[in-house]
């Protein structure tokens, strides 16, 4: 599974994008965060305030509870400013 | 009705796209154009830097758009966001709406930017007069309240109708 990161999130975890084998047991977007925070701290500074870091599966929104079984790219990145 | 999507770095000419849009069509009453300026902050900043979601942002610009055209009357549709560096008095987004009658453009307008601003994968980072690198501009919870009106339809129909 691809992760892929943005603006704040990227520069604190350090890299742009990365491929990732997942444990047994991670199902949802709230869990593989839990994971991430578990790998080091440059990942649990990035998702340090929980709730504010939003995630993407495949390019659409998706809230924490999201199953991510089947999912090819997961971004994670601030909430937006465009526009 | 195909919208027109675009997500570029090089600037965009209004009256050009809105020409695009509407060139030649006698059915069209009206057009709206929103555009989306590059403030210098009080002379503070010397750009805005765009880091953008190449293809959510071109995804999610597209459901953005599909969802004003199942509200909205619309008879044309064009939305352009930038990327990269911009300048102080650059234009960063368009957004043109056309339909028979101003009230559907206006609205689909202020729907388009509201969803835009807090769901389109963009983020603004600020580069200083001084030439340091300044902090990332951060969400408004107004920006939210904003596009969270757009749900709660009855009231906001209520609203507006008097």
């Amino acid at each position: 599974m691809k992760l892929v990161y943005f603006a704040w999130v990227r520069e604190r975890v350090g890299r742009t994008d990365e491929q990732v084998e997942l444990p047994d047991g991670i199902e949802t977007v709230a869990d593989l965060v839990r994971w991430l925070k578990g790998r080091g701290e440059e990942y649990d500074y990035a998702f340090e305030n929980e709730g504010i870091v939003r995630a993407a599966i495949d390019h659409v929104h998706v809230k924490p509870e999201a199953r991510i079984a089947g999912a090819r790219e997961i971004a994670f990145f601030p909430p937006m400013t465009g526009g | 009705m195909a919208a027109t999507i675009r997500i570029q770095s090089d600037p965009f000419d209004t009256a050009t796209e809105t020409a695009a849009l509407s060139g030649g069509r006698a059915d069209i009453g009206a057009v709206v154009a929103f555009t989306g300026l590059c403030r210098d902050e009080g002379g503070r900043l010397a750009a805005l830097e765009l880091e953008h979601y190449p293809g959510m942002a071109e995804a999610e610009i597209g459901r953005i758009a599909a969802q004003a055209q199942e509200r909205w009357p619309l008879m044309g549709l064009t939305i352009i966001h930038r990327f990269g560096k911009i300048r102080p008095a650059e234009e960063i987004v368009l957004v043109l709406t056309a339909s028979a009658h101003r009230q559907a453009a206006f609205e689909a307008a202020e729907f388009l930017m509201d969803y835009l601003k807090t769901h389109a994968p963009f983020w603004k980072r600020e580069h200083l007069k001084d030439g340091t690198i300044g902090a990332w501009v951060e969400a408004k919870d107004a920006d939210d309240r904003a596009t969270e009106r757009w749900s709660s339809s009855p009231a906001w129909r209520r609203l507006r109708t008097g």
